[in-house]
């Protein structure tokens, strides 16, 4: 017997190794030799605090800067490349991670704490029979929250006192045992020190598990599984202690979700790493799972086959045969395993073979794992060698006390068979179907499933006979089927699978329907195409289904609402659609009986969430349907949330409907009003910013309504700080500019005092919102100049205008902004009189922060009323400003100096030398920065300059800048070219210096340089010379700058190349158009299509400028070389060319005809496209102008190509007709037309349709005189008399 | 190639919205009506050709508006017996 003890010992011993082994391949346990076995996670915080009062109320504004503020840590681009690894063996560089739940933040993933609440009682659909017990009523449900609400309060007040006792208990602890003496400690102390241990090794489910447990329970006893009838016994528990073990069964099952998402295969060892438990089963502690088994098995455990289906059984025998029913004793024991909670969870049939042995989170950790394995494997000798000289290096021994490290993880990668060969230990059968790489093939043409899926669609690969599955199955797996090629099928796959989604909709019904979508849309791993997908699925089958939605109506809710807060914008215009075509189809009582108990949910989530749900249900259904909802919601006595949600739904009601809430405004504020002076402070913020968004909405309208609020309001600000204050002050700044203008002074004099003593609040949030309430006073029309300076102004300056303003840039926007604000009202002179001075202040942020407030009132302003005084200080500071710079990505310095140098016009004379003598020196300064910035700098203020009559200053600087043409930064050589441009542009090519005959050829060579800032600027200037004076250069000079021009063609840009285009028609009207249009012909024989393209357009716009006659003769006498592209670029040319001279034409095409004739017969297609092209521009030009006989004639020649197939040909020679139609008149056409309508062969008569039809479309009325004179037959009389008639 | 190219059969298929536009099946009979219903329009859209059939036919010119239109309704007679297909 001894001997068998320890044997069994032994072997017990053996299986935890191995287990452990097992555990580390999917936990984040295998670096273990790395870290040391202390757990490297102690002191983070390992859960989300679910209910924590304060993180409660945070209006979307604060919400955003919350999210905003805490993306300043680092930059974005660094903490977006973190994630990647995970990604990376899909071997898609650029592919970025489109998982919705890697970019929400911790708010938005409380989605997945929610629950899929079970159906509801459809009141409509049942009459006057009295509901089955069974099913859920709203009264149930309210019930149930208020249940819910008491039993929140009773267990935070044990959760308190459990925490204290854990507080004590450490204390003790510290003394106790180290795990290595346990073996020898007592049973007792074994006990205790495994609750230390384990609680050490788990606290992710221990620490802080009070609060979650809390609210795990709550919403567990919500749940329940879709299949299964809620039996009413379950939901009456009384929350005591004692019961509770009860109600935590369910817990664990609902938070399916969650527990999935970690499924730590360590816990089960932790089952039996407690030798305790091998030792003496009935002492094992009160939170091992296994014991609580037999309990929950009895529950909901299908069969106990599942059970085992991971672990082997030995544990859950165990823990049965310890009979200690009573012995579990409470809701908080730690180890209510998530094992358990999977195996239970699997309720309806369709799961029951959904449990793939991994979960998606396992299997990504396994490809993460499997990544870094790849990347860190040890280098090959031959990677040595390539990377390391063959002579220096000497390939030494390892020594001898050399150990690799191994993790676990690695071998058991590599080698996963000793695993199998351990006695006593075999793969559990469910193993076989493990799928680490390669996913196993679907059947019957469904597409790839992702291992994500096999939770969903597992079901599917299994080969079930469809004989074999009754009705609801083979229901089941045909939703099942069509979802998941929805999900994850081919464009085709999906839309076929979307129209029987939606045409069976009915007929699948609503409930095996959204039972299978709606927690697909709730899986952790979903991507946002996926989601789109689903939820469109959703709105079709919505449309279809109708009433029969009501009963889900909750539960597509509890999916949808968090659409509505996505970051993604079409994310929330989906989720509004879906709510709102669902409030259609289940109408409003039905919303409002399945929102209502959210409504004071204890979950500031919920609320949130339910709120802005409750406005999309007003937009759709109308303000007015819900209003005496909403009133009876924001009087509620019996929860301060109830009326906080209700206020909010009026705030967001505002945000989505705009200005459609004025017809309703009164009632609405009257409905909110009260919430002014609630006990609760949320209540009164909530209601102060709806007030502000109504406000908002309004404006400028609806003053009226806002009547009432304006004493509680006002009263208000005076007796409420912080964070109430904000959301008054918020509510008054868009309520005075509605007002009239006398009121709107009274008023603003009221609040200004309190914004004014609050210029000094620390809160950034504070000074934000006085920011804006100060920019909103302002503007309004009743305020005046006088007040503002006297009253305002000191103190603005005072408190805002410093250093510390500068370095947050939504508070920097927001100064700027009321600065220029306060400016319309008070004048330039005012404003800048008192910053000018900081235009020298030593901060660069600052100063940055003064130029732009400076350039944006002067822009707005003009400069008229600086005087001598200020003017000198503002150039001087400008000056400083502008030369002190270090960083200046955004040319604020620029602008703003340039800004200001426009406005003052003339004034600028005096300080014209000095600032050209900065510009001057900067030019020569080493950084390329400094220099590209001065040479924009003399672009702005060439045209000044000009009005100062210092033509001899721009003649100076043009030299200087000339020199400065060998600069090798290419931004800069494009700035300086910039800059000789604006000075030629100024003072005209006569007076430029350097002389125009020198500057041209040194930007010959530049042309060459393939930068884009410096092409564009170069062909400018170029071009710009060539249009005004060309004659100050010699032809050779143009023809060598031509050939330039062919290569820049080629450029990418449009601009460029239309500017190029351009050149060479100035070029030609220059010196002629012979010599550039040979030069041009001759590029018609290269390669690049783009580039004759360009050839081709730039010799029409030659001929275009030069006239016709002085190039088409060379043109057509190109034509005859023999070169395809030669001659279809002569094509093409000529096709441009009557494009361009339009009625100029009828000169021409006489002459062009026999080519053209030519070229509508070669037997190379691209000859007659073009050439129908040219034929479509010349019929077009000439329409009206007396030339039938050549367009008739052209005409012959088109018409046979209308069997051409190709698209491009066949576009040409319809439009060519087209063209015709337009100058010969229909008649003609039609009558070309007649032959084929009727022909025997369907391939003609199908062409000549398609002719007539264009025909008639362009033409119906000019047909009518036109149409063939017919015989009438026995019964129908055909002929149309009337034409006939003559008086 | 496929849809760039294929603003042509988009053109069609945007015409053949319009009555009175055929296609390889139209019918001699179909192809006519619409030719009458055309010209009647025509003629009633056109003041100057309305009066000069008024005083040809010696008839007030609402009476010729009115006759016009009332021609439209099967302005060739019956359809003919479709044939087998």
């Amino acid at each position: 017997m001894e001997t068998m003890d320890a044997d069994i010992a032994r072997v017990q011993e053996e299986r935890r190794q191995k287990e452990a082994e097992l555990a580390a391949l999917s936990s984040l346990t295998f670096d273990r030799e790395l870290y040391g076995i202390a757990n490297r996670f102690e002191g983070y915080e390992r859960s989300i605090p679910v209910n924590e009062d304060e993180e409660e109320v945070q209006d979307p504004t604060e919400r955003e800067v919350a999210r905003k503020l805490a993306s300043y840590t680092a930059p974005k681009s660094v903490l977006a490349d973190l994630p990647r690894g995970e990604v990376t063996d899909e071997q898609l560089g650029f592919k970025k991670p489109q998982r919705i739940i890697d970019r929400e933040d911790d708010y938005r993933k409380k989605r997945l704490n929610r629950i899929i609440s079970p159906d509801r009682n459809d009141a409509f659909a049942m009459g006057d029979k009295t509901p089955d017990a069974a099913v859920r009523t709203y009264a149930d449900i309210m019930r149930e929250e208020a249940l819910k609400r008491d039993k929140e309060e009773t267990l935070r007040l044990i959760a308190k006192k459990k925490e204290e006792d854990a507080e004590r208990r450490a204390k003790e602890e510290s003394t106790a045992p180290t795990k290595a003496q346990i073996a020898t400690a007592s049973v007792a102390a074994a006990a205790a020190v495994t609750q230390s241990a384990g609680s050490k090794r788990r606290n992710r489910w221990d620490q802080n598990v009070e609060p979650e447990e809390v609210k795990k329970a709550k919403a567990g006893s919500e749940w329940d599984n879709p299949d299964a009838t809620p039996g009413p016994s379950r939901w009456d528990a009384t929350p005591t202690p004692g019961h509770a073990s009860m109600d935590a069964t369910p817990v664990a099952a609902s938070r399916r979700n969650r527990w999935d998402e970690t499924p730590t295969p360590g816990r089960a060892s932790d089952a039996d790493a407690t030798p305790a438990g091998g030792v003496t089963p009935g002492a094992t502690p009160a939170g091992m799972t296994w014991d609580a088994t037999p309990k929950l098995a009895g529950l909901a455990t299908p069969t106990p086959k599942k059970q085992r289906s991971r672990w082997d059984e030995t544990p859950a025998t165990m823990g049965s045969a310890t009979p200690m029913p009573g012995a579990t004793p409470s809701v908080f024991t730690p180890g209510v395993t998530p094992m358990g909670g999977i195996e239970l969870a699997t309720p309806t049939p369709g799961h029951i073979a959904l449990r793939a042995p991994m979960t998606p989170e396992q299997y990504n950790m396994l490809r993460w794992e499997k990544d870094i394995e790849d990347r860190n494997r040890p280098l090959s000798d031959e990677e040595l060698e390539a990377m390391f000289p063959m002579e220096g290096y000497k390939i030494l021994d390892p020594p001898a006390s050399y150990v690799p490290i191994r993790t676990p993880a690695r071998k058991l990668l590599a080698t996963p068979t000793p695993l199998g060969g351990t006695p006593l230990y075999s793969i559990p059968e469910e193993d076989r179907s493990q799928q680490y790489d390669v996913p196993k093939e679907a059947a019957g043409g469904l597409p790839m499933m992702k291992p994500e899926d096999y939770q969903y669609f597992g079901a599917l690969l299994s080969e079930k006979e469809e004989e074999e599955m009754t009705a609801e199955e083979s229901k089941e797996r045909k939703i099942m089927k069509l979802l998941l090629k929805v999900k994850n099928g081919t464009p085709s796959q999906r839309k076929t699978a979307l129209r029987q989604l939606t045409d069976k909709a009915r007929e699948l019904g609503a409930g095996p329907l959204f039972n299978q979508i709606l927690p697909l849309l709730m899986s952790p791993t979903l991507e946002d195409q996926e989601r789109h997908l689903l939820v469109k699925v959703i709105d079709r089958v919505l449309y279809k289904l109708d009433e029969l939605v009501r009963p889900f109506v909750h539960k597509i809710l509890v999916v949808i609402e968090p659409l509505l807060i996505d970051e993604d914008y079409y994310a929330r215009v989906e989720g509004r659609e879906i709510i709102s075509n669902l409030s259609k189809a289940a109408g409003l009582a039905t919303m409002i009986a399945a929102m209502r108990p959210d409504i004071d949910n204890i979950d500031e989530y919920v609320r949130n969430t339910t709120a802005r749900a409750f406005s999309v249900v007003a937009s759709a259904l109308g303000i007015p349907a819900l209003l005496p909802f909403l009133k009876a919601v924001c009087q509620s006595k019996k929860s301060w949330q109830a009326r906080h949600t209700g206020i909010k739904i009026v705030q967001q009601i505002a945000i989505l409907m705009g200005c459609a809430v004025l017809p309703h405004l009164k009632s609405l504020v009257e409905i909110i009003e009260h919430g002014l002076i609630d006990e609760n402070q949320k209540v009164r913020t909530i209601t102060a910013l709806s007030l502000a968004a109504l406000a908002e909405a309004a404006a400028p309208y609806g003053i009226e309504s806002f009547d009432s609020v304006l004493k509680p309001l006002w009263k208000g600000i005076r007796s409420h700080r912080g964070k109430v204050l904000a959301a008054f002050l918020k509510a008054i700044g868009f309520i005075i500019p509605l007002m009239d203008a006398m009121y709107a002074s009274y008023y603003t004099k009221e609040v200004m005092v309190i914004l004014i003593r609050e210029f000094q609040s620390p809160d950034e949030e504070m000074k934000k919102i006085v920011l804006k309430v100060v920019k909103q006073c302002v503007s309004t029309e009743g305020v005046e100049a006088s007040y503002i300076r006297q009253e305002i102004l000191p103190e603005f300056f005072r408190n805002f205008w410093v250093r510390r303003m500068a370095l947050d840039r939504r508070n920097y926007r927001q100064l700027v902004d009321t600065t220029v604000e306060v400016a319309n009202k008070v004048g330039v002179a005012d404003i800048v009189g008192r910053v000018v001075e900081d235009l020298k202040d030593e901060s660069e942020p600052y100063r940055r922060m003064v130029m732009e407030t400076i350039e944006k009132v002067v822009a707005s302003l003009g400069a008229s009323d600086i005087d001598a005084r200020l003017e000198e200080l503002l150039i001087d500071g400008i000056l400083y400003a502008f030369q002190e710079q270090t960083s200046d990505d955004a040319n604020v310095m620029l602008n703003g100096f340039g800004t200001v140098v426009n406005a003052m016009g003339q004034r600028v004379k005096p300080y014209l030398p000095q600032i050209c003598g900065t510009i001057k020196w900067r030019l020569n300064n080493k950084s390329a920065k400094v220099r590209q910035q001065a040479a924009d700098l003399i672009s702005r203020i060439a045209v000044v300059m000009k009005q100062c009559h210092e033509e001899q200053l721009m003649g100076h600087l043009g030299v200087v800048l000339y020199e400065y043409l060998g600069e090798e930064y290419p931004e800069v050589l494009g700035s300086i070219l910039g800059a000789l441009k604006a000075i030629v542009n100024v003072i005209g090519m006569t007076k430029m210096t350097p002389p125009i005959k020198d500057l041209l050829p040194r930007l010959t060579p530049i042309l060459k340089n393939r930068h884009e800032k410096v092409q564009e600027n170069c062909i400018d200037l170029v071009g710009r010379i060539a249009d005004r004076g060309a004659e100050f250069v010699p032809a050779r000079e143009w023809m060598r700058i031509c050939f330039e021009l062919l290569e820049m063609l080629k450029a990418h840009k449009k601009g460029i190349r239309r500017a190029t285009v351009n050149t060479f028609g100035y070029i030609a009207k220059a010196i002629g158009p012979q010599d550039v249009l040979a030069t041009l012909l001759n590029n018609l024989k290269v390669q690049e299509r783009q580039n004759r393209v360009c050839t081709t357009v730039a010799i029409a716009i030659v001929a275009e400028t030069c006239s016709p006659f002085t190039v088409l003769p060379a043109l057509m006498n190109e034509y005859r070389v023999p070169e395809l592209n030669v001659q279809n670029g002569v094509l093409k040319s000529l096709s441009f060319l009557f494009e361009y001279i339009g009625e100029m034409g009828k000169d021409y095409i006489y002459a062009v005809t026999p080519l053209l004739e030519d070229a509508l017969m070669d037997r190379d297609l691209v000859h007659r496209q073009t050439a129908a092209s040219a034929v479509k521009h010349m019929a077009l030009g000439v329409a009206g102008l007396g030339c039938e006989d050549a367009l008739i004639h052209l005409l012959n020649f088109v018409w046979p190509n209308i069997f051409e197939t190709s698209p491009h040909v066949i576009n040409a020679v319809m439009e060519a007709i087209e063209g015709m139609r337009v100058a010969l008149g229909p008649a003609i056409i039609l009558s070309y037309c007649l032959q084929g309508l009727f022909h025997p062969a369907r391939k003609v008569r199908e062409v000549y349709w398609k002719i007539y039809n264009s025909l008639y479309i362009g033409a119906q009325d000019g047909l009518v005189a036109a149409y063939p004179v017919l015989e009438d037959d026995g019964q129908n009389c055909y002929s149309r008399p009337e034409l006939m008639m003559f008086v | 190639m496929g849809d760039r190219y294929n603003i042509h059969s988009q053109l069609e298929h945007l015409q053949s919205k319009y009555i009175g536009t055929g296609h390889a099946d139209t019918t001699r009979f179909e192809w006519v009506v619409n030719q009458h219903r055309d010209s009647y329009a025509s003629y009633l859209g056109h003041h100057d050709l309305n009066n000069y059939f008024a005083i040809a036919e010696n008839e007030s010119k609402a009476r010729i508006k009115f006759n016009l239109m009332e021609k439209m309704l099967q302005p060739c007679g019956p359809p003919p017996d479709k044939h087998e297909d």
